[in-house]
């Protein structure tokens, strides 16, 4: 019990939540994007690991930090278009398709890695985002650690909700995205165009996802691995279940996550010698089974997701 | 009420027509429609009145013919055909049967939805509003504007539809069958207010097969059969019995429907109580009992509770009070297999979604119910030949016209399809059959081949329930009628059509 | 302005996509190849005779194809049904620690007895792996690709737990393996002196049944039914949470089989690194198979001959291997785009014609 209160009362522990939330929050925010258009993505993965390979490489090569974030977005963005290409026009199975895109830009993530680097043993590293210590606020006790000294992509990612949150709530365009996902046949009755809807929400979506997985090469980890992405593309996937399609609750979500799995990771050193270690490693994968057993009886989902829709056919 | 022939064409149609293989769906129609009119296109299933539209809004291309619209200054302008923006470009809008809303938006965000450029920062719902609020205002149409539509009645939703159509300036309107889907009383708010935009010069066409609606609130009537306009004429000097022949064609036949003595009750329900997901599906305390040797009709408005009452008799919902009877033996098990063991028949309202598998063989559709059949399958290996055999005598007794018994079942049209669903119902001679809008959406031969089956099982000895929302069907083939209304059940004292439309109304039967 | 037809597929069609997908994928390897700075010729010269080369080369091509088409059988049943296993991962990996479990001196007895149990606990394993997932989506609605993807995270770290702790081997000098399978509970080899092993009989024969079961019984019918059109197949009497839990032990016990032949046949105990991702993989010769039992066995052979043409390509010129992981993913998307091209036909329309 002693241990806990602990663990809660120091500030390392709230920085490692909203440090472990951080790429999720790009991932929900991105599958969201996708879902509320009705096309599941389940690239994520994926597009995950190409953007924390292509920001990283980009930084790597010198384009700078923010120039690989942008990268990334793009490298994102473009197997986003792939499988918007592959779901909306041609209205294809969007399982295999976003299993199609995982397996691709991982491949191509791995492959293109090790044709750069063909010889190297132990990872180049390069300088990633510095902590930001917001003036006066980081220098607050307990406050000042566990909030305000977060990197720029930490920032952004908390931009980014508001910026979701406003487009889908308040603008004409996230009102035909909003109506597309729920139907298309609308949308189409009212002249807009289904197809650029769905297509532009997945790339953005797409691009979103992959500045998540830069976030893992650039501010968490200052070099790229194999298998670093480790599930967390599918973690969103259950964690905008969970939020219910909303930004703001996919922040929490993500939050919530991150804070039992910095927890989780503190009681392993806490008791790392009586349990095994694998027990607690387990716990991020079967909260979000449990996540999203809890929210699926309520779950509303877009009501064209999955959903093939052809111009021309009632 | 008419208006004077002297107001402008909005809208001309001439020589429209269209072939689709030999069939001939429209044959040179010619068709004016004035400014502030409402002209009824009326006639039968299938004769055209579908086509007919979709040639106007440029889903199909005619194969002669052309549509002209008025521009502002009154000038007709032909439409390029098969392009479907031309007509709503030309402010010529539809109010489908099938609603195209977005149930998770709300009534006012549905109306304006694409009316404003995409990329801005932020929407002018104030502006937007006050012009949906005038609209609202001349059109007499009113809405809850902030309300989710999926929280909407269906009348309110066609309602927010002919908004949509009106934020687009429509000058002309077409209605598809707007009164299939609202109670008596909603149609006769939606008569009043589109007389009301029509008095303010909007021009409608109001697709219809039912005659009493069109007579009481049309300034004219054109009436289609087998794709060529019969006649044309003010409904003022319309005479209902000639447009009934009009519209039937003189071969107009009526299934023979012999008296016989019902027998021994083969379903009996005692004060069943079903909640469903919402009052639309549910049915409260209703009593019902059908006699071998009978048919009866369940009448009423669409979402009074006949999807439950179908859902219970299909043994897809169990009842949460009360007593279902099959044949003399209380039901206890609630599922389908158990109902079609007990001898019950079901022919489901949804062919596509509910009766067939689309993409297996005409063959494993037809004995998708028997598979615990020793004629079927032995140790659960299916016996090929026998199944083959069954479905040759089906198809051959069935009159199943399509690809063969081993093409998939989604390449048969929906009549073929229907055949298809009553040759593994009635393969199994049953002794209760659920009839489930049986002919909604079929040609007429394919209607009277449904209705002389249920006739046959009829005079074998089976108990029929017949729902449908198609009173004249009910009128036909029904030896007792009940009325359905608000998941309520009443036994009609009489056949009297008017007292029979308001008690689908919800009003007692005095 | 083009529009979409839908067509019928023909016979042809069927065999012509997978096979064009195929073609077309390794085809597209040359992209990377250049990229890479290779020789392409060269390099597809490699890896046709890492496969064709020698007797040994091909039977290698063999020993991998046999997990493949045990994982894709797997996802081919369950596809069928619409059960979206992607959790194939993880029941391989408990099919295989249910194997060591039994199979590495825990239980002794002469080998007609061993060996049936040690593959019956795996496929009991592998089972109970995807009913849990299957049972929460029935039950509960929840999302069985995301929660079988999920668990195969959780199987991975369960085996690892397991190889440190009480399956870990006493003489494995604290390596996290498991005890070598005893000598009863081992798959017979099939030649001499290659590592090919009676798992891929097991492979075979499982394709050929499912086929059967496919094609020929009420049980495949109801499983199609099910996976087809729900709605009508609880109208019509199927009981549809039973077919689809029957359709999870089946797709589950099956991708356990692949763990057994694993350990039980090629590598006689079990690691954490024991599959290169076969289970994901079998997803990709189920689509390349088009769901067909029968094509499965080809599509496994094909993804196997890419995987092990890729290692001795890479061997010989130093291009990495993950080549193969990408000519399997776009084959898998030639695959469904292919699908799309069997199934519409894409017309081209002047302005101002419509569809009929």
């Amino acid at each position: 019990m002693i241990e806990i209160l602990e663990i809660l009362a120091n500030p390392n522990f709230w920085a490692a939540t909203i440090r472990i939330a951080t790429p999720l929050v790009f991932g929900v925010l991105g599958a969201l994007l996708c879902e509320r258009a009705g096309v599941l993505n389940l690239g994520i993965e994926g597009i995950f690991t190409a953007g924390a390979m292509a920001g990283w490489m980009a930084a790597w090569l010198g384009a700078g930090l923010w120039g690989g974030v942008l990268v990334a977005a793009v490298a994102g963005g473009l197997f986003g278009l792939l499988h918007a290409v592959l779901t909306v026009p041609l209205g294809l199975s969007q399982h295999v398709s976003g299993l199609g895109v995982t397996l691709l830009a991982t491949s191509v993530a791995y492959f293109g890695y090790r044709t750069a680097l063909p010889d190297v043993s132990s990872p180049p590293r390069i300088e990633p985002f510095p902590p930001l210590d917001v003036p006066l606020l980081s220098e607050l006790p307990f406050f000042g650690p566990a909030l305000f000294q977060h990197t720029a992509l930490t920032w952004l990612a908390l931009g980014m909700v508001v910026v979701v949150w406003w487009v889908m709530t308040r603008t004409p365009l996230g009102l035909a995205i909003r109506a597309v996902g729920d139907n298309p046949d609308a949308v189409d009755a009212q002249g807009l165009s289904v197809y650029g809807l769905r297509i532009g929400a997945v790339m953005a979506g797409s691009a979103l996802m992959a500045v998540g997985g830069a976030f893992l090469t650039m501010a968490a980890f200052d070099a790229f691995f194999f298998g670093m992405v480790n599930g967390r593309g599918w973690i969103c996937i259950a964690l905008v279940i969970f939020a219910s399609w909303r930004p703001w609750k996919a922040l929490f979500g993500a939050l919530l996550f991150g804070a039992f799995d910095a927890f989780q990771v503190r009681l392993q050193t806490a008791f790392g010698e009586e349990v095994p270690g694998q027990l607690f490693l387990m716990t991020p994968y079967i909260l979000s089974i449990i996540a999203l057993v809890v929210a699926a009886r309520r779950a509303d989902y877009p009501r064209a997701l999955l959903a093939p829709w052809f111009k021309g056919q009632r | 009420m008419s208006t004077e022939p002297s107001a402008p064409v909005v809208l001309r149609m001439t020589g429209l027509t269209k072939r689709f293989g030999t069939v001939l769906a429209n044959d040179g129609v010619d068709l004016d429609l004035r400014r502030g009119e409402v002209l009824a296109l009326l006639g039968e299933n299938g004769a055209g009145k579908t086509t007919l539209m979709n040639m106007l809004f440029g889903h199909y291309l005619p194969d002669a013919g052309e549509v002209a619209v008025a521009d502002q200054a009154g000038r007709l302008i032909p439409l390029a055909p098969g392009d479907p923006e031309a007509a709503l470009e030309a402010g010529v809008g539809m109010v489908h049967q099938h609603f195209t809303l977005a149930l998770n938006l709300t009534a006012l965000d549905n109306i304006v939805l694409g009316a404003e450029p995409l990329w801005r920062l932020r929407r002018d719902k104030v502006r937007l509003r006050r012009r949906v609020d005038q609209i609202m205002e001349d059109s007499g149409l009113r809405v809850p504007l902030g309300t989710l539509v999926s929280d909407l009645s269906v009348g309110e939703r066609q309602r927010v539809e002919i908004l949509k159509a009106l934020y687009r300036d429509v000058r002309v309107l077409v209605l598809d069958e707007p009164t299939a889907v609202l109670t008596p009383q909603e149609a006769e708010g939606l008569f009043a207010t589109v007389r009301q935009m029509a008095e303010r010069g909007l021009a409608v066409i109001f697709i219809s097969h039912k005659l009493p609606e069109v007579l009481a609130f049309s300034d004219r009537i054109a009436v289609l059969r087998h794709g060529r306009k019969m006649g044309e004429m003010p409904t003022a000097e319309a005479d209902q019995a000639a447009i009934a022949r009009l519209m039937m064609g003189a071969e107009s036949e009526t299934e023979e429907r012999a008296p016989i003595a019902p027998g021994a009750p083969v379903l009996d329900l005692v004060n069943v109580d079903l909640q469903g997901p919402d009052a639309r599906r549910s049915l409260h305390r209703i009593s019902v009992t059908v006699h071998r040797n009978e048919i009866v009709g369940v009448a009423g408005v669409s979402g009074n509770g006949q999807a439950a009452l179908a859902a219970l008799l299909s043994g897809l919902a169990a009842p949460d009070r009360g007593e279902v009877w099959v044949d003399g033996t209380r039901v206890a098990r609630f599922d389908p297999a158990s109902f079609i063991a007990r001898g019950v028949g079901r022919i489901p309202e949804d062919r596509h979604h509910e009766g067939v598998v689309g993409t297996m063989s005409v063959a494993e559709n037809l004995v998708l119910e028997d598979l615990g059949s020793p004629e079927v399958a032995r140790w659960g290996i299916l016996r090929g030949a026998a199944i083959r055999q069954r479905a040759d005598a089906a198809i051959a007794d069935y009159d199943v016209r399509g690809p063969g018994p081993e093409a998939p079942a989604r390449l048969l049209s929906g009549g073929n399809l229907q055949k298809l669903i009553l040759a593994r119902v009635f393969g199994h001679a049953p002794r209760l059959i659920l009839a489930n809008q049986p002919t909604r959406g079929l040609d007429i031969g394919a209607a009277h081949a449904v209705a002389r089956r249920l006739l046959e099982a009829r005079g074998r000895g089976a108990g029929v329930v017949l729902i449908s929302e198609d009173l004249d069907e009910i009128l036909t083939l029904s030896d007792r009628i009940l009325v359905i209304h608000d998941g309520r059940i009443v036994e009609a004292p009489s056949r009297n059509r008017a007292r029979i439309g308001l008690m689908m109304a919800g009003e007692a039967a005095a | 302005m083009i529009r979409i037809e839908p067509r019928e597929p023909s016979a042809l069609t069927n065999v012509a996509v997978p096979v064009g997908a195929a073609v077309i994928s390794l085809g597209l390897a040359a992209v990377p190849l250049a990229l890479a700075g290779a020789d392409i010729l060269a390099a597809f010269a490699l890896m046709w005779g890492g496969v064709f080369g020698s007797l040994f080369a091909f039977t290698e091509t063999l020993t991998r194809a046999t997990p493949l088409i045990l994982t894709g059988l797997a996802a081919a049943v369950a596809f069928r049904a619409r059960l979206w296993n992607i959790g194939g991962e993880g029941q391989l990996y408990l099919g295989a620690l249910a194997a060591v479990a039994i199979g590495s001196g825990a239980v002794a007895g002469p080998a007609w007895v061993l060996l049936p149990l040690v593959m019956v606990a795996g496929a009991l394993a592998g089972a109970a792996a995807l009913v849990l997932p299957a049972w929460l989506k029935t039950r509960f609605g929840a999302d069985e690709v995301v929660t079988t993807l999920l668990l195969n995270f959780v199987i991975l770290l369960f085996v690892q737990m397991m190889l440190e702790g009480p399956l870990q081997d006493p003489m494995g000098m604290g390596w996290p393996q498991s005890a070598p399978v005893v000598e009863e509970a081992t798959l017979p080899q099939l030649l001499d002196r290659m590592r090919l092993h009676a798992g891929l009989l097991v492979g075979l024969a499982a394709a050929v049944i499912l086929h059967g079961v496919m094609t020929r019984t009420t049980w495949g019918l109801r499983m199609r039914a099910v996976g087809e059109n729900a709605p009508a197949a609880r109208h019509a009497g199927i009981p549809v949470t039973r077919t689809l839990l029957w359709v999870a032990v089946l797709s589950g016990a099956l991708a356990g089989l692949a763990g057994v032949g694993e350990v039980a046949g090629l590598k006689g105990y079990l690691t954490a690194d024991l599959s290169p991702g076969y289970g994901y993989a079998g997803i990709v010769v189920a689509m390349l198979a088009r769901l067909s039992p029968l094509g499965v066995v080809l599509a496994a052979l094909f993804v196997a001959a890419v995987f092990v043409g890729a290692d001795t390509m890479s061997r010989a010129i130093g291009v990495s291997s993950y080549l193969a992981d990408l000519v399997v993913a776009t084959s898998l998307l030639t695959v469904l785009v292919g699908g799309f091209v069997a199934r519409y036909r894409v017309v081209r329309v002047r302005t101002g014609e419509a569809r009929q």
